[in-house]
Order: structure tokens, then sequence, then C-alpha cells
């Protein structure tokens, strides 16, 4: 039998389903796989006996002819997802061995789909971070490697590391600011940040609400359109789900993109980003022109405040969201001389330094006498970025960027310097500040042969034109590319 | 934004703190007003984009807020939702005395 763990996801369900090899011997072979991973650090938790046990009711249902849309398929989960009975940590100290009495709607969807779910992957506390850095459970190693250890991105570094590792199928993750793209270039895989409001966000442990959205991060963009397609749907619990039926994301990957109008935003560039993602773009556009589709000159001139905007938005919410960390109903609690005295040393000893810098910048803008110059500017410029892409649509169907504006970076190089470290994003942001479907797709390797991606970004709700673009790109683009393997 | 561009002071820090329930010591509190000055000085050109007459954006997409009957849908699971308490006590949250 060939290797289990290299398959695409399309590929194993097709051949569960064919009973070409069953759940459990496909589970077992990512099991191993995890195991000889352990210098990746991509789990927090790992659940092997509950996924064995996943996979037999798998086959139990395969060998009936039944079973759903991921019936059988091991996959990871990001830690920010509840999962009931299983620890759930965010990344962080302050949630202890909190251990959900309930589950996500998105893992819901999944686990009635037939996942086997191969446990919890790591990421930056409160998925706060663009390296993977600031968990409190050390850092995750990118499978790409140059001379020293590479960060995978983040804040979904244990999900793109761990599906650019083959020892998961696909993982879901969330993308705040870029936290899905960004890690995806980063390790050569392939994800999508939906529309804000197409995955529920009930039972995703929140960072910036009106931001967060979640998406899988998977090998091929098809296999990126099965998963959203169970991911994904109307959830009444979470009060900003869309209540419209899903369209079929895998049947638009192959819509191709004849006479679809695409548009180069001259604004996507910034000082100091190497040549190679330059020429990539240019590249891009070559492969999208030679299938068929009609490149046009955009502008989106309020791009470059796109990430001040989102550091002020961002940390407000985050002020707010995480104000119910208290030590009082779950989670670590460090008694004090007071209450008060008990809640700021439980915070403070809870929190990592990046999650504390955020709440108290969060405080800050929002806190009297400031709101209106910092928060109320920022959400009117995030009108702003809004009605630029509102006017790019009147000319175009997608628009084509890097994702960008490097590659991986060695780990602990960009840490200590948080504005380095947010311009990480400055591609990505724009994209969760108006709410718009956004995908990284491998491209091409740089010169130390470190992988980079290229971003589609579709109007709200046109995630099947993204997915007909992102392929478009995918077969051009040829990237087969796999780091070689060193950690086991 | 130029109006209030006199800094982050230790003082203000202290008073964040305290707003944000974050416990920082003294000697830390010139280093992240430093810090948080680095960051906001970054964010200042927010300051440059002309928003006469725009309205604030309040939701990632265009929907109205949708309504719902207020009727009790859930409960009953007090062990549930004690489950992960650091402390309990007979059913009960123990928790700090906020009252001398």
């Amino acid at each position: 039998m060939s290797d289990l763990t290299k398959l695409s996801l399309e590929a194993a369900l097709a051949g569960l389903k064919a009973k070409e090899f069953s759940a459990v011997e496909i589970t077992k072979a990512h099991i191993d796989a995890c195991m000889d991973a352990a210098d990746l650090n991509a789990f927090i938790t790992t659940d092997f006996q509950g996924a064995m046990k996943s996979a037999e009711a798998s086959d139990a249902k395969l060998a009936k002819g039944e079973g759903g849309a991921l019936e059988g398929a091991p996959l990871g989960i990001k830690d920010l997802f509840c999962t009931e009975g299983l620890k759930t940590t965010a990344g962080s100290k302050i949630l202890g061995d909190f251990t959900p009495q309930y589950e996500s709607t998105v893992t819901a969807n999944m686990k009635a789909d037939g996942m086997v779910m191969l446990g919890k992957l790591n990421l930056d506390e409160f998925a706060m971070g663009s390296s993977n850095e600031t968990s409190y459970y050390g850092p995750v190693i990118n499978p790409w490697r140059k001379d020293e250890d590479l960060v995978p991105g983040g804040s979904s570094g244990g999900s793109a590391s761990a599906v650019a590792a083959n020892i998961c199928l696909g993982a879901t993750a969330t993308d705040t600011g870029g936290s899905i793209r960004q890690p995806a270039s980063f390790t050569g895989t392939t994800g999508i940040k939906p529309t804000y409001g197409r995955c529920s966000r009930w039972g995703v442990v929140a960072f910036a609400s009106s931001l967060d959205q979640a998406g899988p991060i998977t090998r091929t963009v098809k296999d990126s359109a099965i998963m959203l397609q169970s991911m994904a749907g109307y959830d009444p619990k979470d009060s900003t789900s869309i209540n419209k039926d899903l369209p079929d994301f895998a049947a638009a990957c192959d819509k191709g993109v004849k006479g679809m109008k695409i548009g180069i935003p001259k604004e996507y560039t910034m000082d100091g980003m190497p040549k190679e993602i330059e020429d990539l773009w240019q590249q891009g556009i070559k492969w999208l022109e030679s299938c068929g589709a009609e490149i046009v000159h955009v502008s989106l001139p309020h791009t470059k405040y796109a990430l001040p905007a989102y550091y002020i938005v961002a940390p407000a919410e985050c002020s707010s969201n995480l104000a119910r960390y208290d030590g009082m109903r779950y989670g670590e609690r460090v008694e004090g001389a007071n209450l008060y005295d008990t809640y700021e040393r439980t915070r403070a000893e809870g929190f990592g330094k990046e999650v504390r810098r955020r709440i108290m910048i969060g405080t800050y803008v929002l806190s009297a006498g400031y709101y209106d110059a910092y928060y109320l500017q920022a959400q009117k410029v995030r009108t702003k970025i809004a009605d630029d892409f509102k006017q790019a649509w009147e000319k175009c169907d997608a628009l084509l960027t890097p994702t960008c504006p490097s590659a991986a970076f060695a780990v602990g190089r960009k840490v200590n310097d948080p504005v380095t470290m947010y311009l990480n994003d400055i591609f990505t942001v724009t994209a969760n500040l108006a709410g718009l479907p956004a995908m990284s797709v491998p491209a091409a390797l740089d010169n130390n042969g470190l992988p980079l991606g290229l971003q589609i970004i579709g109007r709200a709700l046109d995630e099947e034109t993204v997915f007909a673009a992102s392929s478009a790109l995918e077969t051009c683009a040829e990237f087969t590319a796999k780091p070689e393997k060193w950690w086991v | 934004m130029s109006e209030k561009n006199e800094g982050v002071t230790a003082e203000t820090v202290k008073k964040i703190a305290r707003l944000s329930r974050l416990h920082v010591e003294p000697d830390r509190l010139e280093f992240l007003a430093d810090e948080m000055n680095g960051l906001l000085a970054w964010i200042e050109q927010l300051g440059e984009v002309d928003v006469t007459g725009v309205e604030p954006m309040t939701s990632a997409v265009e929907m109205a807020a949708p309504m719902r009957k207020d009727e009790i849908t859930d409960g009953g699971v007090r062990d549930k939702v004690l489950a992960n308490a650091p402390k309990t006590e007979a059913g009960y949250f123990v928790v700090p005395r906020s009252v001398e």
C-alpha cells in the first residue's frame, strides 16, 4: 500500500469510499506520523484513542455504503475550537485544564460528517501572533528549514505545520488578520478565510469578534473546498452567521477563469519586499491570463491604513472579549490579597506578553477621552477600506496579490519587535476588515527554497470565484515541492 | 489625532493596567509606556485619512440583527457549568470575599 499520509483529502475520501483502505488503516498511518513529528510541536493535545474509536465507527458506516462528507478522514483541529470532553487551551496558560462541556458548531458539523479528530493543534496565544511564538505551549516549528528552525507563521501555525508535514490530511484554522493565509504561505499549503459569517463562531474562543472567521488549511484547493463545505453553514447560535444556502464549493473549483476579470491592486507592495515576490506576482498575472482571464489594474488607496486600523479595532475587541478570564468560573486562579488583587494576579500570570500588550492597547483606545480619536477613527477608516473594495468590484471579479511580504523567517528573529511582526499581515488584513473571502495558494519556492503564496480576494459571499481562480493558479503553478523530512 | 499627542506616561500605564485588571510591577511602568508610545506612534498615521461624513463600520457583513423569541432554550446543567471552576462547594462557585 502506498503511503496513506501523502494523499490529498479528496483522494483519501475516494479511497475510503472505494474500500481501497480502511479508516483504521489511514488513521493509524497518521497517528504514527504524528508521533514521529513531535519535534514540530504542532499539537498541544492529541487524542489518538478517540481517533481510533472514530475510525472504527467510520469503517462500520463505510462498510454499509453510508457515511458523511468527511467519513474516516484523519484531521486536526486548531486548539481554539471547543471540543466536548477534550482539553481546549487557546494556547494560553490562563485556561488551565479547561475541558469544554460543549462542542463548537464547526467541529460538531465535521464530526457529524464523519471526521476522525487526531487532536488539538498549537497556535499563538488566543490567536494573537504571526509566528506561533506566543503560545504558552512553545513555538511550532516549520517543516521547511533553511540551516535553522523557521516559524510556520501564525496564528494557525500548528495547523499549517501539521498539514505541510503530512501528519493530518487537513486542519481547521481561524483568521482574524491573516492567521490562515500567512501560515499557509509560509508552509506551502493552501487555506481560505471565507466571507465573515460563513462559519459559525459559536464555541470558538473569541479574539476580535468582528474579524474572527474559521476556515481550513489543506494541501490542495479542492481539499479546502471539501472541508469548508462541512465547516460552514447557518447557525442560529451565532447572530452574525449568514442565513444563506452554501454553494457547491468543490464544483466551483472546476469552473475555470475564462472571461473572469482579475484586478491587480497597485498598492499591494511594500518597501524591502524581496524582488522574487514581486516577480511571482507578475508570474501569477501571466498564469491567469494564459487561462483566459482578463487583467485589469485597480487601486485600493487606503491599503496602507489597514494595519494601523486593525491594531486599534482588534485590540479593542480583544480587551473586551478577554475580560471574561477572571479566574472565578473556569481556568487558573492566582489568589491575591483581595478580590481585585486576585483578578490582577490571575490575569498577569495567566496571559502572555503579547496578549497583555493587546489588552492594554485595547483598553487605552477605548478609554474615556481616546475613544473618538482612536477607535471611532479606525472604524471610519475601516468603512473607507471596504469602500475601496466596492469600487474595485465595479471593474473586476477578484483580486490577485502576494499573500505575504516575505517567506518564513527564523524562530526568535522578530518576536521582540511588535510593529515588524505586525507587518507580516499587511496584504491579508484588508480582507478581514472588509469581511471578504480570500485564499492563499502555494505558487513557488524562493531562492532559499522556501515556499511563497499568492492570494485571491473575492466579493462577499462569492467564494465560488475565489475557488475557481485559486484552482487556476494551482494548476499553472504546479507546486509539488515538499519539505525534506528531518523531523524523525 | 495630533491634539492628544503628549504620549503615554508611567502614570497612564498604571491607570490602564488597573482598568485592564492586570498586575504590573512598578519597575515595569516606564518600559511599558515606551512600548505603548512606539505602537501608538505607528498608529497615529490614521489621522491623515479624511473621514468627513464617513460612517463608522459596525458590522463586517451587511445584515440586520436577527430577532428571536425571548424564551428559555437551555439550562438545568449546573454540574456542567461548574465543571471547570477553580473552586466550588455544594453546587456553588467559591470566590474571594468582595464585601467586608
